[in-house]
């Protein structure tokens, strides 16, 4: 399939030798929700705004359907943006807000208004045309910013941060909303974040950048699940990493020993060496714990209780070696300085190999 | 409480005997005087009359009204045309560079502006260094009417009130949301729609600040008609200055006064209506 | 790219626009010939006549008075009405407000020729006095105006806070109001300052036949013809106000470096 916008090899500096991005790939096809995630300064923003040509490169090229677009401007690339602060005129209604990028277009007075009417219908928001900006809640003004992108039938639509100024109930429902809404039009999202959570419920695929480089790019389920680096485990969602070192390789496994000499086997990867340090990742609610002695598991005692309700958080420190974080279901209570066994499930211990 | 009531009487006597004594009383002992009848030397009859208000609709008088409000326009236009543009340029700077430039366009409005004046006399006059300049250059054969004519007041105006315009012009132009921009550059808008769509509709009250405080001097600078206008050049504050020191009618000056502060406040109505605030026309 | 060298060459063409007569006027008064046209060479001579004219000597002087009486008194006055504006309520409250807005909107001209029906009225004697106490009265109003956009809601909780650690009003106006608002202060007396040495018009009225003040010294002169003598006035004008206004900057700087540390 050939990708509706492709990065090749881009770079952007802003000032002289400080480059935000450097020597990215990127490829997003048709009818996907991609988000890009990272924290922020990261270079998530710049790269939003290299597509829509707000920005452009230093080096590099950039591609929309199989057309080069790096010379082209912002005005005349068939991607629209719904920017952070939503950016709504303030001193036109919604219904010219919606028009104004068909006007730039020259299209016809009843396309304008036939048009206008379905997306305003699509978001929701019929019998708002006459309104001003500042007469609308945080959340209507979101959706005049979605009609406004969508009614240009874009080739791929930008959201930048756009839910991080709602609050958290809202933003919760506009995240299934627009969801349903990307479905339904059958558009490519690009969704830039900072927020873990919003990119797991939404996207098909998550891109994971740090310092402007990609860090993993993969479905939210192999990202939660098999973390390239350290940096992802620990930026999405909750993980321990041990240290540990590669003492031995058999065959196509290799055997890893940790800090307090326990030894775990696991596949091969083909740069393995002997001696190499790696991380070993576990999720905390992989661990199983109990009050109660549990076959081959470990003792350990409890440090630290969050109670959040559904789940309790702990920390939990395995001898002298090493503290794990654990989240306990159920209704046990477990208190500070507790003596408790835990037992993690093989399958879910993962190698980090740092690169 | 008698500290409380001390301290309140110090804040608040000067400035209320001052409104009253130096701004309320003289207006309206201007609005009795324009009621009032003038005699041929310079005295004042107490005598109500109407009269002074219909000697304003003169035909000599409008035409100087007419050729005064057609100057003013002219600067204001001028100074809105350079305003513009020079503020538009200015955004892309950064907060520090921009701050100094609109430091430096008040540099200038710092010496009296009737000197500043005298000095667009040695640049504008037939021997003067635009003319030298233009003849030495081959550019021209005869040197240009530059002043003692209409453009030179309007050239002295435009030069004498520009700051006026920039201040409130560039300060709303700066103050646009940068994404407002993008949003419209990302849906299609090009350098002109972005200006009519969104620059213009947003900065509408700076620019109506500024032509209510280039305008409204426009009108009265009567020194600047003097010195570049000629002899025979005659502006609204040319008459009323006339009326008060030359044929000494008192009454019609004050008419006339009346007449202009009638007008002033219209615009400042409008002004309000476009969303300005009145506190900031007075800050520079 | 060839945007961005246009767009620079009309900022350039403004600021060559504003300061052209004023850069002309401080050239020529090093000129030594006197028709203006032409540079000849250098010279002080029209400083040294400058100082032998005991009558622009005078006018400068007496300008620079009606500035500094003028500027001190109403900045006083601005500063404190401001305040009391802000803080109390008293009958015809909006009347005194909206009066102090009519002398930044009307016409110069209007206001110096009421000025001066009432001076006359009250039978005061045109003179240096009759020009600073007009000067106060076209300044205040800025200076209100500059002072108020310093009275923030924040500033009314810091005041409480004062008074609610026994501070009186007169202790919480100095050591709370004054320095809060002080940079409004500072540019609305730096605004009357300017305005004062500007201004043409509401003196033309007020000064009197006797008084001497520079910007009628000069109009006059204008009129007769034009001598270098009033070029290297204007230099050293320019000078002084340079050197005010770098001053306080300085000081102010000094002072927002100060805090930052």
């Amino acid at each position: 399939m050939e990708p509706i916008v492709k990065l090749e090899n881009v770079s952007k500096c802003f000032d002289e030798g400080k480059y935000v991005i450097k020597n990215l790939d990127l490829e997003i096809f048709e009818g996907e929700f991609l988000t890009i995630l990272g924290s922020s300064g990261c270079g998530k923003t710049t790269i939003l705004r290299i597509i829509s040509g707000l920005e452009h490169v230093t080096e590099g090229k950039v591609y929309i359907g199989d057309e080069d677009v790096t010379e082209v401007s912002a005005e005349k690339r068939e991607v629209n943006t719904i920017f952070q602060n939503f950016a709504l005129f303030p001193h036109m209604t919604v219904f010219e807000n919606v028009a104004f990028g068909l006007r730039m277009r020259k299209e016809k007075e009843e396309v304008i208004k036939k048009e206008v009417k379905k997306a305003l219908d699509l978001v929701e928001l019929d019998g708002f045309e006459e309104r001003y900006p500042d007469q609308l809640s945080g959340g209507q003004q979101q959706r005049v910013a979605i009609a406004r992108g969508i009614v240009m039938h874009p080739k791929v639509l930008l959201l930048d941060e756009s839910l991080c100024s709602l609050d958290l109930k809202l933003k919760r429902m506009m995240q299934i909303e627009l969801k349903k809404l990307q479905k339904k039009l059958g558009l490519t999202f690009i969704y830039v974040t900072h927020d873990q959570d919003e990119a797991l419920t939404m996207s098909d695929r998550i891109v994971i950048i740090e310092k402007g480089k990609v860090q993993q790019d993969d479905t939210p389920q192999n990202i939660y699940q098999y973390p390239k680096t350290a940096f992802v485990a620990d930026f999405i969602g909750e993980s321990n990493l041990i240290k540990a070192e590669i003492t031995g390789i058999k065959g196509n496994t290799i055997h890893v020993k940790t800090k307090n000499k326990i030894t775990l086997i696991f596949d091969k990867d083909e740069k393995d060496k002997v001696g190499n340090k790696i991380s070993i990742m576990i999720r905390p609610e992989n661990i199983k714990i109990s009050k109660s002695a549990l076959q081959d598991g470990l003792k350990g005692e409890v440090k630290e209780v969050i109670y959040d309700g559904v789940i309790t958080k702990l920390v939990v420190g395995v001898g002298n070696a090493f503290k794990l974080k654990v989240t306990a279901k159920g209704n046990v209570l477990f208190n500070v300085s507790d003596e408790v066994y835990l037992k993690i499930d093989k399958g879910s211990v993962i190698p980090i190999r740092e690169k | 409480m008698k500290k409380n009531n001390l301290f309140k009487f110090i804040c608040l006597t000067p400035v209320i005997v001052y409104a009253i004594l130096l701004i309320l009383l003289p207006l309206v002992y201007i609005l009795f005087l324009s009621f009032c009848e003038s005699d041929s030397y310079g005295g004042i009859i107490y005598h109500f009359t109407l009269s002074n208000y219909f000697t304003i609709f003169d035909i000599t008088y409008v035409k100087i009204f007419l050729k005064s409000s057609l100057i003013a326009l002219s600067s204001t236009f001028l100074c809105i045309l350079i305003s513009y543009p020079f503020s538009i340029f200015l955004r892309d700077k950064s907060e520090k560079t921009r701050n100094l430039m609109i430091k430096l366009v008040m540099v200038p409005f710092l010496t009296n502006s009737l000197i500043r004046t005298y000095g667009w006399i040695v640049l504008l006059r037939k021997t003067g260094i635009i003319n030298s300049a233009l003849i030495n250059l081959n550019i021209i054969d005869h040197p240009l009417n530059l002043m003692y004519n209409n453009l030179g007041i309007v050239i002295g105006m435009t030069y004498t009130l520009l700051p006026f315009m920039i201040l409130p012009v560039s300060s709303a132009v700066f103050k646009i949301d940068q994404s407002l921009i993008e949003a419209a550059r990302d849906l299609g808008a090009g350098p002109i729609s972005i200006f009519r769509k969104i620059i213009v509709p947003e900065t509408i009250s700076g620019v109506f600040n500024g032509s209510l405080m280039v305008f409204i001097p426009a009108i009265g600078y009567f020194f600047i008609a003097d010195i570049l206008g000629g002899g025979k050049a005659m502006i609204i504050g040319n008459l009323i200055k006339n009326q008060f020191l030359t044929a000494r009618n008192w009454p019609l000056g004050s008419a006339i006064s009346i007449f202009l502060i009638i007008v002033t406040f219209g615009l400042v109505q409008i002004y309000k209506k476009l969303g300005g605030k009145l506190d900031d026309l007075g800050g520079m | 790219m060839k945007n961005k060298v246009f767009k620079n060459i009309f900022i350039a063409f403004v600021f060559l626009f504003l300061y052209l007569p004023i850069i002309i006027l401080v050239l020529y008064s090093f000129n030594s010939s006197k028709m203006n046209i032409i540079f000849e060479h250098f010279t002080l001579d029209w400083y040294k006549n400058l100082f032998d004219n005991r009558e622009l000597l005078m006018a400068f002087f007496n300008t620079m008075l009606i500035a500094i009486t003028s500027t001190v008194i109403s900045t006083v006055v601005g500063v404190i009405g401001a305040v009391g504006l802000k803080k109390y309520n008293f009958p015809f409250k909006n009347l005194i407000n909206n009066l102090l807005y009519i002398p930044i909107v009307i016409p110069e001209i209007v206001l110096g020729i009421s000025l001066l029906s009432i001076y006359t009225l009250m039978k005061l004697e045109l003179g240096l006095f009759t020009i600073i106490l007009s000067h106060i009265a076209f300044s205040i109003p800025f200076v209100v105006v500059s002072v108020r956009s310093t009275l923030n809601d924040r500033l009314k909780t810091y005041e409480e806070a004062a008074h609610d650690l026994g501070a009186s009003n007169f202790k919480t106006f100095f050591k709370i109001t004054l320095p809060q608002i002080k940079p409004g202060a500072v540019s609305g007396a730096i605004l009357a300052f300017t305005l004062s040495l500007d201004d043409v018009v509401i003196s033309y009225f007020t000064a009197g036949p006797g008084s001497n003040t520079l910007p009628l010294k000069i109009y006059s002169i204008i009129k007769t013809g034009i001598t270098p003598d009033v070029n290297a006035l204007t230099t050293l004008m320019l000078l002084v106000t340079i050197i005010v206004l770098t001053t306080t900057a300085f000081i102010q700087g000094r002072k927002i470096m100060e805090a930052a540390k």
